[in-house]
């Protein structure tokens, strides 16, 4: 059982949430934290009194239907939109109080798989891999080949380094990308939707990797998905989304064997539940013109 | 009435949020060239990109604009006996207004729609997100290469669309009509001032590849990351910039030739 959500002893939460106590509201024991976290998109709200603890070294999944805000997760912790209340903090610093400045300085320490992988597409498998490691070090050639073919090694790529992204699968592009996330070391990864659309070989293998990479390199994962077993096979721990809400929380064997409705739905691949099968109005009945000849 | 204003009133404000949108972006632009101009490489490649695939379009209309030019400028010189100023009349035509105006149209139509479909579709692939998140400014890495990528080619491309022209202007006037060959070379030499003409034409040229390039790279980044929105932002490249290109082409030619 890991532990999640060590806070300093003594001290509330909501004190160090309202900045009265000046101490850093984040935990050794945690690279990021998020507290009563509120983000909407104009009037509709997506994420709401949100609070979750992501543990160093682990690989930590969120998972939640289409819509459940999983993604909005990752790209607040990413900094790329700011929440309107509460706190994201990554290794201590508070994201969404950064400039650019600063949240290109906690980006190095960054690595993010994207959904279809956003490899650039004028550039080979190799470029692409070591695009990071030419913007941001001063290495000679030689030593970026040898780190570029070694990520690609691990990906089974290697020998795929002069192709474009237009001549491999979407699976390989997904290993590139993946590569390209792990080139300079981070010490968080994210991957948002890693296993969408991939057949059940490259699924497996993607699971693989990402569980490998997370304990070879020694980084904290956050793993956003919605496929059950790949992720359960991975995650030491596992967050539930739904409607921006946390509705449950615990280890992958813990959530199997769960008694909460949504979670039974969401595992079980339920039609009805929880989440119900009908979108929300008038009953077929009603849309007949049956409900008054009863 | 109440209705009536504020509508107006939003309308003007809106304008006015746009402008200094577009402004601000123009100066952030700017204000990330220092890093890209360090790595001329990038810029080396875009001009290449932009410049050396432009020029069989530019090459081409440049000899038949010189060459209609030539008929057309023979056709009413003649009129008056004064066919011997027609490689005059060709290279003042071409260098301060053919030259660098109809090169701007036409490098908005060739270099400036590719130019917005390429950032607008790498906005859709989410691959300026994924620089982004790799701590790389797109704006610095992408944008800047290519907007000084076109400020260098567009003077250049515009230079030999009027050097082409003058051939153009030759090969029909001196070749196929019989103008004189010395009267056609003479009068052109004789009667083009190079800070006046020349360089005034280079100044138009450049102010065009700013407005054109830039136009691109903004709607390219501004764009709706979908096909129709990156559809609908080339559309608005070839508009704004054509439009751009023609107004400060006349506001420019009333400050240089105002005599």
């Amino acid at each position: 059982m890991i532990r999640i959500g060590l806070r300093p002893a003594g001290i509330g939460l909501s004190a160090l949430q309202y900045g009265i106590l000046k101490i850093p509201i984040f935990t050794v024991s945690n690279l990021v934290e998020i507290r009563d976290l509120h983000f909407s998109y104009g009037d509709r709200p997506i994420l709401q009194n949100l609070s979750m603890d992501f543990p160093r070294g682990k690989l930590i999944a969120v998972m939640g239907g289409s819509g459940s805000g999983k993604t909005t997760v990752l790209r607040l912790i990413g900094g790329q939109i700011k929440a309107q209340r509460g706190t994201v903090a990554v290794n201590g610093d508070i994201v969404n109080q950064l400039d650019t400045e600063g949240l290109y300085r906690l980006r190095r320490k960054m690595g993010m798989l994207f959904q279809f992988g956003a490899l650039f597409t004028d550039l080979t498998v190799f470029e692409n891999v070591a695009f990071p490691l030419r913007e941001h070090t001063d290495l000679p050639e030689e030593l970026i080949r040898d780190l570029v073919l070694m990520r690609l090694n691990a990906v089974g790529l290697r020998n795929a380094a002069g192709l474009k992204p237009n001549e491999i699968s979407g699976g390989m592009a997904r290993r590139v990308a993946l590569a390209r996330a792990v080139a300079l070391d981070p010490a968080l990864i994210m991957y948002d939707e890693p296993f969408a659309g991939l057949d059940p070989i490259s699924m497996g293998v993607t699971a693989n990797l990402i569980r490998n990479l997370n304990d070879a390199l020694g980084s904290t994962s956050i793993l956003v998905s919605h496929d059950v077993n790949e992720t359960f096979m991975i995650a030491d721990y596992v967050y539930f989304l739904s409607a921006g809400r946390i509705v449950a929380a615990g280890t992958p064997e813990e959530m199997r064997h769960s008694a909460d409705p949504y979670v039974k739905q969401f595992v079980n691949a339920e039609p009805d539940g929880p989440v119900p099968f009908h979108y929300p109005g008038k009953s077929l009945a009603e849309d007949l013109g049956l409900e008054g000849k009863r | 009435m109440t209705m009536f204003l504020g509508f107006i009133g939003g309308f003007v404000l809106d304008v006015f949020a746009r402008i200094g949108f577009v402004t601000r972006s123009f100066f952030g632009l700017l204000g990330k060239s220092p890093g890209a101009l360090r790595r001329p490489t990038l810029i080396s490649e875009q001009v290449h990109f932009i410049g050396n695939y432009s020029l069989l379009i530019i090459t081409v209309s440049g000899l038949f604009v010189g060459m209609v030019l030539g008929l057309q400028g023979y056709y009413t010189l003649s009129q008056f006996g004064a066919e011997e100023k027609l490689g005059q009349l060709v290279a003042l035509s071409l260098l301060r207004e053919l030259g660098p105006v109809v090169t701007a149209l036409l490098f908005a139509g060739r270099a400036g729609t590719s130019l917005t479909a390429e950032i607008g579709l790498m906005k859709a692939g989410e691959q300026l997100t994924a620089m982004e998140m790799m701590a790389v400014n797109p704006i610095q890495r992408v944008l800047a290469p290519r907007f000084w990528g076109g400020l260098i080619a567009m003077p250049v491309l515009a230079a030999v669309f009027s050097a082409i022209g003058v051939i153009g202007g030759y090969l029909v006037g001196v070749q196929l009509i019989g103008v004189d060959e010395g009267a056609f070379w003479s009068q052109m030499q004789a009667n083009i001032d190079v800070r006046r003409d020349i360089m005034n034409g280079v100044i138009k040229s450049f102010v065009f590849g700013i407005a054109v390039t830039f136009t691109a790279l903004f709607q390219g980044y501004e764009a709706q990351p979908t096909p129709e929105g990156v559809s609908r932002a080339t559309t608005r490249t070839v508009v704004i910039a054509s439009l751009m290109v023609l107004g400060l082409d006349f506001v420019m030619t009333a400050l240089m030739f105002n005599k």
